[in-house]
């Protein structure tokens, strides 16, 4: 302890030095941290969950709005699903929410009854011309749940029918032009196009995973059902309100195609689905249309290129077709401490993003934004401009707390769907699971209403 | 006091005696000061929180505490078999991991005790990966476990045998996550076994080589024994922090394959945090709490009789 620095003194000196230097920029993290405010190290704060093409995309769409409008923009990827929304929802709770995110809209219904978000009118987009007839109606209609409006939709992403060009020529399904099928709507003709499709390739009609795969599932079940019915529960998911009679419908239809007529297999994992199709054993795919980069440039076992095509899932079972769909959308977190000027920002962000989303349909996502999905360069994408009415005809997840992309619901119903599709369970027990799985789900007490 | 004139020694003694408790006790009050107000802020206020809010309909994202439901969240939880299945992959996890926590670092112990020469070395290799945190700990065997490229399929692949699917397959996932555990955790045992090592005089040993003992004999009549009471706090201690896990399966598995190796921690995070079901939440946690105090209870009775016997 020689001479006047000690080392008590010392470390207080330090202490207080770095403690200054973090909170001498009072938008720092650690400062608003302790102050409560929101953290200001860009003019944007903006938390999405797209890895891989999307995520280059999504890149690639906040640079050009970064050069447009002069703002900084700090973007965070955050692991997708569950992760990112509890992650987001904690953030936007505790008053620290990014000024910008994206959501699926069919986990939108619980964000906004929770009070996390702002409310497109008081966006202030409405006045920068961002308004309701310039999106797909059933993707904003989804956004809006009891008359508000959340969120704005950038995306619909279609659960949709791939066919091998080939293969549906072979099978006498092409048109004319040989850029579409002809009509096979009705289930009895689309059972008779899945038979010629299985003699002209030799394998399977059509494929898609039945096994290990809850969501995809799923969705072609859902496409079919809702061909017949509405949702299947009602009242932000407290009522079951099932039909029986279409459910059990639709489950026989489906299950026909797999046991009975070995239309499609019965038991195939998604690696299986996707080699059936790749190497042109199935006529026909039924998946996503965020899947189209995986079978882009494909060769098939002879050595000549897949050439395959997207277009709508026809009407099955009822008489008009209904593709099931979610969306990705972005949405304005609420956040008290959230300046004019900020908001301001975040506003004109989300107008960048749509303008710029001709990018984003290169994940294979149809455009909701009507301005990009109309223009003369999205008109000539193919095959992306083939299942544009899908977005139009899209049926989401219910409305409810417990559903939407990558939640137990899907899970659960899938662990259903998927034991009709191997036949283990027949039709009237499927429907009957599926009723208890919903009593359940919403006998539960709601944790927002 | 001055109401006894017959000893008042006696009672200036007293005086004094509970002047300096006093005078101890506030000193001993301060010094735990810093303890007590984080204990109570992070520890006790939470738990009564939490005790409080298991009887409403709370939303974890709400600043409200939603409806009276008096004990319909514990019904709901005790009839809920996803509550259960996660129990069981706690318990699970805790089976797999206790035996070889218990007995591998007392192995080690013993072992490094009798290195002559450089054993701080020893100490802190094996101590080491304790400090490491558990996202690094995840994500460095992530790559190990990795199929076709990580270090484990390579190595079992080169020498032909087969590989489990660490991180697709149920079995293969609590394979992968009782390894990481064991090397992860083991330090801690370890220190733990070291320190009561020393704690043996060095002439019950040179007394027992005196009479001729041999090294096995010496270990089995004297460390065992005398380690007796250090085995028994391991296990205790270990058992609870099994039951306990969570960061690992989290992050390397997120409870998957298709939720069959989540541990109830998760399931109460998922509930509480995901769905926002802060009550329903509430009251898990409340139930695995009362398991584990009972836990511990038959542990302490155990021991004190034991202690009685004696």
């Amino acid at each position: 302890m020689r001479g006047s620095y000690t080392r008590r003194n010392f470390l207080a000196m330090g202490g207080g030095l770095s403690l200054a230097g973090l909170l001498s920029a009072c938008g720092s993290p650690v400062a608003t941290s302790l102050t409560g405010g929101q953290p200001a190290t860009a003019d944007v704060i903006f938390w999405h969950l797209f890895g891989g093409g999307d995520g280059e995309n999504l890149g690639t769409m906040v640079e050009q709005v970064q050069k447009t409008t002069g703002h900084s923009v700090e973007s965070t990827l955050l692991s997708w699903g569950n992760p990112y929304y509890t992650k987001l929802s904690l953030a936007a709770s505790s008053q620290r929410p990014p000024d910008v995110a994206v959501t699926h809209l069919s986990r939108l219904p619980i964000l906004a009854q929770a009070g996390l978000l702002t409310p497109y009118r008081e966006t202030g987009l409405e006045q920068l011309g961002v308004t309701q007839d310039k999106f797909t109606p059933a993707a904003w209609e989804k956004a809006t749940i009891d008359g508000e409006t959340w969120a704005l939709p950038l995306d619909t992403h279609p659960f949709v029918l791939y066919y091998n060009e080939a293969a549906a020529e072979k099978a006498g399904l092409l048109n004319p032009a040989g850029d579409n099928l002809i009509d096979i709507s009705g289930a009895d003709t689309f059972v008779e196009a899945l038979t010629e499709l299985k003699k002209a390739t030799g394998g399977f009609g059509a494929t898609m995973p039945t096994i290990t795969d809850p969501s995809t599932v799923w969705r072609w079940f859902y496409t079919v059902y809702s061909g017949l019915a509405g949702p299947i529960v009602e009242d932000s998911g407290t009522r079951v309100s099932v039909d029986d009679a279409a459910m059990d419908e639709a489950f026989a239809f489906i299950q026909k195609l797999t046991t009975e007529l070995q239309l499609m297999p019965a038991s195939a994992t998604p690696a299986l689905a996707n080699a059936q199709f790749s190497n042109g054993e199935a006529g026909f795919l039924f998946d996503g249309v965020w899947n189209l980069p995986l079978y882009a440039g494909l060769k098939l076992p002879d050595g000549s290129e897949l050439k395959y095509n997207m277009v709508p899932i026809p009407a099955l079972l009822g008489e008009e077709p209904v593709a099931y769909a979610d969306s990705h959308a972005l949405i304005i977190p609420a956040a008290g401490g959230r300046s004019a000027e900020r908001a301001q920002y975040a506003a004109q962000f989300v107008q960048g993003l749509l303008d710029n989303s001709t990018i984003w349909t290169g994940g294979g996502h149809v455009p909701a934004w009507l301005p990009v999905q109309e223009s003369a360069e999205f008109q000539e994408l193919s095959p992306q401009k083939n299942y544009v009415d899908a977005a139009f005809n899209a049926v989401y997840d219910p409305n409810g707390w417990y559903t939407g992309a990558g939640s137990d619901f899907q899970n659960q119903m899938g662990g259903v769907v998927s034991t009709v599709l191997t036949g283990a369970t027949k039709p009237a027990a499927g429907t009957s699971q599926i009723k208890s799985a919903l009593k359940k789900l919403a006998d539960t007490n709601a944790p927002v209403s | 006091m001055t109401t006894t004139t017959t000893a008042p020694a006696v009672a200036q003694v007293r005086t004094t005696s509970a002047e300096t408790t006093g005078r101890d006790n506030k000193a001993g009050w301060l010094f735990s000061t810093p303890f007590l107000v984080l204990y109570g802020l992070f520890l006790v206020g939470p738990v009564l929180v939490g005790l409080v809010i298991s009887f409403f309909n709370t939303a974890t994202v709400k600043n409200e505490l939603g409806a009276f439901v008096a004990f319909e969240n514990y019904t709901a939880v005790l009839g809920n078999l996803d509550f259960w299945k996660s129990m069981w992959h706690s318990t699970l996890f805790t089976l797999l991991t206790v035996p070889f926590l218990v007995v591998l670092p007392l192995v080690a112990a013993i072992l490094a005790s009798r290195i002559v020469r450089n054993r701080w070395f020893f100490r802190i290799a094996f101590f080491a990966p304790f400090v490491v945190p558990s996202a690094s700990v995840a994500l460095i065997f992530a790559f190990l476990y990795a199929p076709e490229i990580g270090l484990f399929a390579k190595v079992l692949g080169g020498i032909g045998l087969p590989v489990p699917d660490f991180l697709g397959s149920t079995n293969g996932a609590w394979l992968a996550v009782t390894i990481l555990t064991v090397w992860w955790t083991f330090g801690f045992n370890f220190v733990l076994y070291t320190a009561a090592l020393q704690d043996i005089p060095e002439d019950t040993y040179e007394a027992a080589a005196i009479d001729g003992a041999s090294a096995w004999q010496q270990m089995r009549s004297i460390t065992v024994p005398l380690l007796r009471p250090t085995i028994g706090l391991v296990l205790m201690l270990q058992i609870l922090a099994s039951l306990k896990v969570f960061d690992q399966i989290f992050i390397l598995l997120a409870g998957g394959p298709n939720l069959t190796t989540r541990p109830v921690i998760q399931y109460i995070y998922d509930t509480g945090f995901t769905t926002y079901r802060g009550g329903y939440a509430a009251a898990a946690t409340m139930v695995y709490f009362l398991i584990l105090v009972a836990i511990s209870a038959v542990w302490m009775i155990a021991t004190r009789r034991r202690g009685a016997d004696a």
